[in-house]
């Protein structure tokens, strides 16, 4: 760290001899820079998940109009979609890489990359990340992935297409569908180079909170996003690993003839020469990393709401030790409750009944966290601002689609409802729908801090009240769907009797998710044109306490200018009585506040709660008015 | 007197915007209206597929907002400018679209349980099927319970404490009490929970097999995309398979030197005696499949290279269940759930839960898999007395029974 303040100063000193001359190419494509990082992770996060949402509709249209042609679409889609009808293997392409690119390169890098990036040096006073150099090498092999699953569109045989899970042995025999091919292949290259970026991130994170927090900032002073930020790097760290090895098997399996996933395979009649392997195997390492990788999606998100919720609510946040804590339990849990997503897989029931008490102990955690939220909003003096709306909207997706969670973790209840819609509802909420409100409460709260500039207010609230509205209305009916006992990733609902009666459902949450899409140009507007021109922010806009807002709107190598500042409280100071403001800054030392100190301020510190006390007895009439 | 006249200039600016508003709206009026009447001489199929049509519609809405965006702006800057408070309080707003929202859906809910909630699958054609249904019951109430009252508490909380300039907010950082109350309660009831699933789970899953009450073991092989079923003919036992025997004759590989493979019937849908336990033996040949029968709250996927065992007992016939749903049509069904390919939406077999007397009519009408053609694959001989096979397998019963036993462990 000294190295870094030391080569600040030598910058202040020598600017003029442009020693420091950034490039273009320093500057915006191989930055650095945390900050620059971090936007060029949420820029490219941003462009997938249009794509993503862009083969979302796709799929829809064909899911509400089975019968229709659509003349447009073979225009864009060539011989996936011969005469204006989507093919039935190109449907699957597009429900995998929905699933993959809203996963891994939206929930995963686009809000974990852009977050942890932008606010972990910032938030706990820190010049740049532990290894700038690794962090932006991270970046790039997020691209690279971005690319390479991209390119699975433009090959003869099509994108992977076996479901984002990729279950062998369909994903690995190439017979089984034509996704399964090349285009398969690209999907796991992809996959290894983001775990490689996500790595890469994830120990920058861990070692950058663990090592350069700046004075005064111990574990108990950081908001509660760094906790998330933290405990979600752990996670990736400890599980993404498993995934990589179950890719390299599976690699192994479908290039070099090993039997790691395979075994007795009969296709039509032609046998293949495999033994001995397991298609349980992958699930394992799958969902090893896949259920720990849903609470790296939604935790993330958490920390943000907790943060915004505080600031906008000009309260602490309810109960911040157990919000920590409730994070950490989330995180211990989440290692030992994939089985619950192979219930009916046929592993060895035994394990089924294990892991359903595990599921469902992690609903505990998840409860606090949903309490506490609601206890801060109480007798708070509640600012709308746009990320406000988005973080409250995240607390009514985290409930609703938490509590369905109850359902699908108790195994009895899963035999039925396993790979159905209720499934895709379930999880379209709680994670999809709650991660993505979390990220964009994110994107509204800090781009002042990221551009320098604000976004339009106005445009942030229809942008909320529309998705919000048109996420309900696509995910709520879709349990019903799945209670009916209608399976997830069929191409037509036409071929079953018992499901014609829910074609007139499926063309209203078509014309629903057409909204919440459209609802999204009015924040890629707001977005890219405040860039450029929204309103300059001042320094503090939203008077929030964390460190972040201390640093100037300009942005520099550094993040400060001079020293790094201080940290004497913990962040959420808001509407202390006593205190003239409704925030106390994290930089506000005890005592230039004397009006509002509390005994439990000083942890036990005997020498300051004399002077507290002393300080009391002087100033009577100031303590009443307190 | 400058200040009077920016105002007068922007009171105007607003009244000629919203009359732009005004115009536009209605000039759109007018389109559609020309459009409507014109509907019946050009062919509007045509306009109305093409994007561009949309794009349209689209930008015309976009430009709407703007236009409206623009006049709220000037709205407030004149009240700015007239030194009143700020023109509009959005906190009221958003507040008041917070109540609104939670009472509309809450009424949405409500119509949601009872309009789909309605057409839901039957209540469970099976015994643990009715289990599950009364589990499913419960966690219904209690997350109906949960999801009202936080969602009352979130937007409630939203409307009464909007921001005020009058107020402070209540500093309120923890209270120990109340955290632990709502620690334990939820722990509590996902204790019960967990513990009503668990034992459900192992009533499924680990049964006791009555020696006087076999079940009926009927095994079903998944492949793209479509099932085959094999009773296991008057033996009751399903014989061995071995995926190196496929053959385009013998589809399924079964192994025809097991005794009990020989007397294994073919059907071309599950016909199942009412309240007697069956035993699903499920297989796949190629990916995995899911073995679905909703009505009946089975489940299972079928792996290659592994036997999965789904045990249940079928408590309504198809005809008891036509007079239940009051669908005289109604058939019950199975299906596949898991991702397997590119006719996976459409791998189904019909099942048939009848009398006992009526599955014995039927089954007896089935004819074997082992044939000629496999007869002389497999070097037996082609024309042998069915009725000694079965006092055969008969007799080697348990012997078969212990082979059965050996591939399950397998």
């Amino acid at each position: 760290m000294s190295t870094i303040a030391l080569h600040d100063e030598h910058n202040h000193d020598h600017a003029d001899h442009g020693h420091h001359k950034e490039t273009l190419i320093s500057k915006y494509i191989f930055s650095m820079d945390h900050k620059m990082i971090a936007k060029q992770f949420l820029i490219t996060g941003i462009i997938m998940a249009v794509i993503a949402m862009g083969l979302s509709i796709l799929f829809r249209i064909q899911l509400a109009w089975p019968d229709k042609n659509f003349p447009f679409l073979e225009t864009f889609l060539g011989k996936w979609a011969e005469g204006g009808r989507i093919k039935p293997d190109f449907y699957l392409a597009l429900v995998t890489i929905h699933g993959t690119i809203m996963v891994f390169f939206v929930l995963t890098a686009g809000l974990s990359g852009t977050f942890s990036n932008l606010l972990i040096p910032l938030q706990i006073g820190a010049r740049d990340m532990a290894s700038p150099f690794l962090n932006m090498l991270s970046y790039w092999f997020f691209f690279m992935a971005c690319v390479i699953m991209m390119s699975s569109f433009f090959i003869q045989t099509g994108p992977a297409s076996g479901g984002w899970t990729v279950y062998p042995p369909l994903s690995v025999v190439a017979k089984a569908m034509p996704g399964s091919g090349m285009g398969m292949t690209l999907w796991l290259v992809s996959m290894v180079l983001f775990v490689a970026s996500s790595l890469m991130g994830g120990i920058n994170y861990v070692s950058t909170i663990l090592n350069m927090r700046t004075k005064g900032m111990d574990l108990w002073k950081m908001p509660l996003t760094i906790w998330a930020f933290f405990l979600t790097a752990i996670l990736g760290i400890l599980s993404f690993p498993v995934l990589v090895a179950g890719v390299v098997l599976m690699v192994f399996d479908r290039s070099f003839g090993t039997s790691f996933y395979l075994s007795d395979i009969v296709m039509g009649t032609d046998i293949l020469p495999n033994e001995g392997g397991s298609p349980i195997l992958w699930q394992h390492l799958f969902w090893f990393l896949g259920h720990p990788e849903v609470y790296i999606v939604i935790m993330p998100a958490l920390g943000i709401s907790s943060e915004v919720i505080s600031v906008n609510s000009r309260k602490p946040i309810f109960g911040y030790h157990a919000m920590v804590y409730s994070l950490i339990g989330i995180t211990v849990l989440s290692f030992i409750v994939w089985g619950h997503h192979m219930f009916v897989t046929g592993m060895n029931p035994l394990l089924g009944g294990v892991f359903m008490i595990t599921t469902l102990i992690i609903a505990v955690p998840s409860a606090v966290k949903t309490f506490n939220y609601l206890a801060t909003l109480w007798r708070g003096n509640i600012r709308f601002t746009p990320a406000m709306l988005f973080a409250i909207g995240l607390v009514s997706f985290f409930i609703s689609g938490g509590l369905t969670g109850i359902f699908l973790g108790n195994a009895s209840l899963d035999i039925n409802l396993h790979d159905t819609y209720f499934v895709v509802a379930h999880f379209h909420l709680v994670m999809g729908s709650a991660a993505i409100f979390g990220m964009l409460a994110g994107v509204y709260h800090w781009f002042p801090k990221m551009f320098g500039r604000m976004m339009n207010a106005k445009l942030g609230y229809l942008h909320f009240w529309l998705t919000f509205i048109a996420a309900y209305l696509v995910f709520f009916p879709l349990h019903f769907l799945g209670l009916d006992g209608v399976p997830r990733r069929y191409y037509a609902f036409t071929e079953f009797e018992f499901m014609k009666k829910w074609l007139t459902v499926n063309v209203f949450v078509t014309w629903a998710a057409i909204m919440a899409a459209l609802a999204q140009v009015a924040f890629l507007f707001n977005f890219f044109y405040s860039i450029f021109k929204g309103k300059v922010a001042p320094q503090n806009p939203w008077e929030s306490n964390t460190l972040e807002w201390t640093a100037p709107v300009e942005h520099l190598h550094g993040n400060w200018p001079g020293e790094i500042p201080t940290v004497y409280r913990w962040p959420y100071d808001y509407s202390k009585p006593g205190h003239d403001a409704d925030f106390i800054p994290q930089t506000v030392p005890f005592s230039q506040t004397m009006s509002s100190n509390l005994p439990h301020d000083f942890e036990g510190n005997a020498e300051a709660e004399k002077i507290q006390q002393d300080w009391e007895l002087a100033n009577p009439v100031e303590e009443n008015k307190g | 007197m400058s200040l009077r006249k920016f105002i007068t200039n922007k009171t105007t600016a607003a009244l000629a915007v919203l009359i732009t508003v005004f115009a536009n709206t209605s000039v759109f009026a007018q389109d559609a209206a020309a459009g409507a009447a014109a509907a019946p001489k050009v062919d509007m199929g045509e306009v109305y597929k093409s994007v561009i049509f949309y794009i349209l519609v689209f930008l015309a809405v976009c430009l709407f907002i703007a236009i409206i965006g623009k006049a709220i702006r000037v709205y407030e800057l004149s009240r700015e400018a007239q030194g009143k408070p700020v023109g509009i309080n959005w906190n009221r707003i958003h507040a008041s679209l917070f109540a609104l929202f939670l009472v509309i859906g809450l009424y949405g809910v409500y119509w949601e349980y009872t309009v789909h909630g309605a057409m839901l699958l039957p209540a469970a054609a099976s015994e643990h099927g009715k289990k599950i249904d009364e589990m499913f019951n419960l966690t219904l109430i209690i997350t109906t319970i949960v999801f009202v009252v936080t969602h009352i508490l979130l937007f409630g909380f939203s409307y009464i404490y909007k921001y005020s300039a009058k107020r402070k907010a209540y500093y309120y950082p923890h209270n120990n009490t109340i955290e632990k109350i709502w620690t334990i309660v939820p722990a509590l009831v996902l204790t019960v929970l967990v513990l009503m699933g668990f034992l459900t789970w192992r009533s499924i899953f680990f049964k006791v097999e009555d020696p006087n009450h076999k079940p009926l073991q009927i095994e079903v092989t998944s492949e793209q995309f479509k099932w085959s079923i094999r009773y296991p003919g008057a033996d009751g036992v399903v014989g061995n398979k071995n995926y190196k025997l496929t053959t385009p004759t013998n589809p399924l590989g079964i192994d025809f030197k097991d005794l009990n493979s020989r007397d294994d019937e073919m059907a071309d849908e599950m016909v199942l005696p009412v309240g007697k336990p069956i035993k699903l033996i499920l297989t796949s040949k190629d990916v995995i499949h899911s073995f679905y029968m909703p009505h009946f709250r089975v489940q299972l996927n079928t792996v290659p290279g592994m036997r999965t065992i789904f045990e249940f007992t079928p408590t309504k016939t198809t005809a008891e269940m036509q007079q239940e749903t009051n669908d005289p049509n109604f058939k019950y069904l199975f299906l596949c759930a898991k991702i397997c390919g590119a006719g996976h939406y459409n791998m189904q077999k019909v099942v048939r839960v009848v009398s006992e007397a009526e599955y014995k009519t039927w089954i007896a009408e089935q004819k074997t898999y082992l044939n000629d053609d496999l007869r002389k694959q497999f070097n037996l001989p082609v024309a042998p007395a069915p009725v000694k096979s079965v006092a055969d397998s008969a007799a080697k019963d348990s012997a078969a029974v212990k082979t059965n036993q050996m591939a399950l462990n397998k």
